[in-house]
């Protein structure tokens, strides 16, 4: 890896935000490279919305440090956020104006000096897919068409770090695509954060996830690392003349077998040995028509549930282990 | 970048089909007012000609209307100012801004200024339309200019309390209704005291428009209006700062 330090573009520490009593965000800590696309992943009021507004200088944290590309966000505001281009979760746009003209506004205001505005916005339109809408108003687009607006105007002047809320939500499969594409090559130029609730949107996008759960970052690893973490080890499994339950629990590697109708069962088994080949095998040799086999897809929840009753697990030893 | 957040609140109130309704009215109410007392003025002007001290048709008219503007400015600015913040807040357009590489008093005076240039080009017909008359007779110029920059402090004091009224809500009608209450409320605790030291006269933004209206320039009222924008807009400034801070 390249000099460690001066790749840094992002680095938030320690930080903490409560509204009231609440406490919403409780010692948040964030670091990212050039050339980086970092998810945040976790559900509704896990707090991504809030650590995203902070990042980008909307909110103040209660404590804590923020610093854009070395310069501190709290202390100089102005010079910080000069290398920072946001997408809110509703996009912040001026319904009346047209599409040119708003990202000339949002241009000028990130400090693009007039002469050099037309060539960003032209390029811009370019990246984002634009070019049929430039003079239609706002108001008057679709709601995909809104979203790459949003995304326009947080990547014109072309900032360092690109701080992006739910980039994808609202977006038909399609769009969804060409949105993540645009995020991926934006991502090997630039630092790019983004928040999400979809599994799959990580697997593709990021390089590396934090989860969020109830302010906190509850886990931090490579995408790589957290698609293994969603492959379940299981299946479900259609047969028309099943065995009993316990024939089936007896198959080597088998762990739990649940039925679901009476000819359907969800067969759970350990990440190590895959008792698939055994179970055919089996199946055919005794005659259970076997209809259907489909992997089990894990679910985020399942991905929480594992690393988070991972957690747990690793603190009761540590408690034991002190006794 | 004031310069440029300015522009940016005209065009998108000029891009709106309701403001140019807004202006055609305005227009409207104004020139009719001025031609009724026109006509007026030539109804009595043989009768006033009887008078020792004779009032001109710069008293007759022109003073008249520009204490309509006054009168219509409180009604109008609050319903202008609440697009200004709260309904930015309420559309989620303002992170743009805050997330933007600008100082927040910068986004404040932008704004003011923004909606003091939009005001000025909608009271413009009037001087206009009274120096048409300097082609039939002379006019009191310096009653005109004092007017006029009475009129222009009057919308500066409005324009920084609607600001401020609407940066305390992320309802636009609540911000509209809001500062709709103070100043008509400022307005109504000045004609309603007959005290003639009272306090109430001394905050009243409309007192101390009389005086130019009557033709009289005292530097204290000038410093009136300066003090009363200033106070509103550093309120402004500090209050969208505390929105940061308390969410």
């Amino acid at each position: 890896m390249p000099n460690k330090n001066s790749d840094i573009t992002l680095s938030a520490r320690n930080l903490k935000r409560h509204f009231g009593d609440h406490l919403v965000i409780n010692d948040v800590s964030l670091e990212l490279r050039r050339g980086e696309v970092l998810g945040l992943l976790g559900h509704n009021g896990a707090g991504k919305t809030t650590t995203m507004q902070m990042l980008t200088g909307c909110l103040l944290p209660n404590s804590g440090e923020i610093e854009i590309c070395g310069i501190n966000l709290l202390r100089q505001p102005v010079k910080a956020k000069a290398n920072l281009g946001y997408l809110p979760e509703i996009p912040p746009l001026y319904r009346e104006l047209s599409v040119n003209e708003y990202l000339s506004f949002a241009a000028r205001l990130r400090g693009i000096k007039a002469p050099t505005v037309a060539d960003a916005l032209a390029q811009t339109i370019n990246n984002c897919g634009l070019e049929t809408v430039g003079k239609k108003i706002i108001g008057t687009l679709s709601k995909g068409y809104q979203q790459r607006v949003g995304i326009a105007q947080a990547i014109i002047h072309s900032p360092a770090v690109i701080v992006l809320d739910e980039p994808t939500v609202g977006l038909d499969p399609a769009q969804i695509r060409e949105v993540r594409t645009l995020i991926r090559d934006l991502g090997n130029i630039h630092s790019v954060v983004l928040s999400t609730h979809l599994l799959s949107e990580v697997e593709s996008v990021c390089d590396r996830v934090e989860i969020m759960q109830q302010g906190k970052l509850i886990y931090s690893d490579t995408s790589e690392h957290m698609r293994q973490h969603a492959n379940a080890s299981g299946f479900i499994v259609v047969l028309h003349n099943p065995p009993s339950l316990a024939t089936l629990e007896a198959i080597n590697g088998i762990s739990h077998v649940e039925p679901i109708t009476s000819t359907k069962f969800r067969v759970l088994h350990n990440p190590q040995d895959n008792p698939k080949s055994t179970l055919l095998s089996m199946a055919e040799q005794q005659g259970w028509k076997l209809e259907q086999l489909t992997p089990l897809q894990a679910t985020l929840e399942d991905v929480y549930v594992r690393i988070t009753s991972q957690e747990r697990k690793d603190e009761t030893d540590l408690k034991e282990t002190s006794r | 970048m004031i310069r440029l957040l300015a522009l940016r609140e005209l065009r998108g109130l000029f891009a709106m089909p309701s403001t140019w309704f807004m202006l055609a009215i305005l227009q409207f109410i104004f020139t009719w007012f001025f031609l009724n007392t026109l006509q007026t003025f030539l109804e009595i002007q043989p009768q006033l000609a009887q008078l020792a001290n004779v009032p001109g048709v710069t008293t007759v008219v022109a003073v008249p209307l520009f204490n309509l503007m006054a009168l219509l400015l409180m009604m109008l600015v609050p319903i202008l100012t609440m697009r200004m913040i709260a309904e930015e807040r309420r559309n989620h357009s303002f992170a743009l801004l805050l997330s933007a590489p600008l100082p927040i008093r910068d986004i404040v005076l932008g704004k003011f200024f923004g909606l003091l240039t939009f005001l000025i080009i909608m009271m413009a017909g009037v001087p206009l339309m009274i120096y048409t008359l300097a082609l039939g007779t002379s006019l009191d110029h310096g009653l005109i200019l004092g007017n006029l920059l009475g009129l222009l402090l009057l919308t500066s004091s409005y324009v920084s309390l609607g600001l401020y009224v609407s940066s305390l809500t992320v309802q636009p009608i609540v911000a509209a209704i809001g500062a709709l209450a103070v100043l008509v409320g400022l307005w109504l605790a000045d004609i309603a005291s007959s005290v003639e030291d009272s306090h109430w006269h001394f905050i009243s933004p409309v007192n101390h428009f009389q005086k130019f209206n009557a033709g009289l320039l005292d530097s204290s009222d000038v410093v009136f209006f300066i003090l009363f924008s200033a106070v509103f807009l550093m309120l402004t400034i500090r209050r969208i700062n505390n929105n940061r801070i308390y969410g």
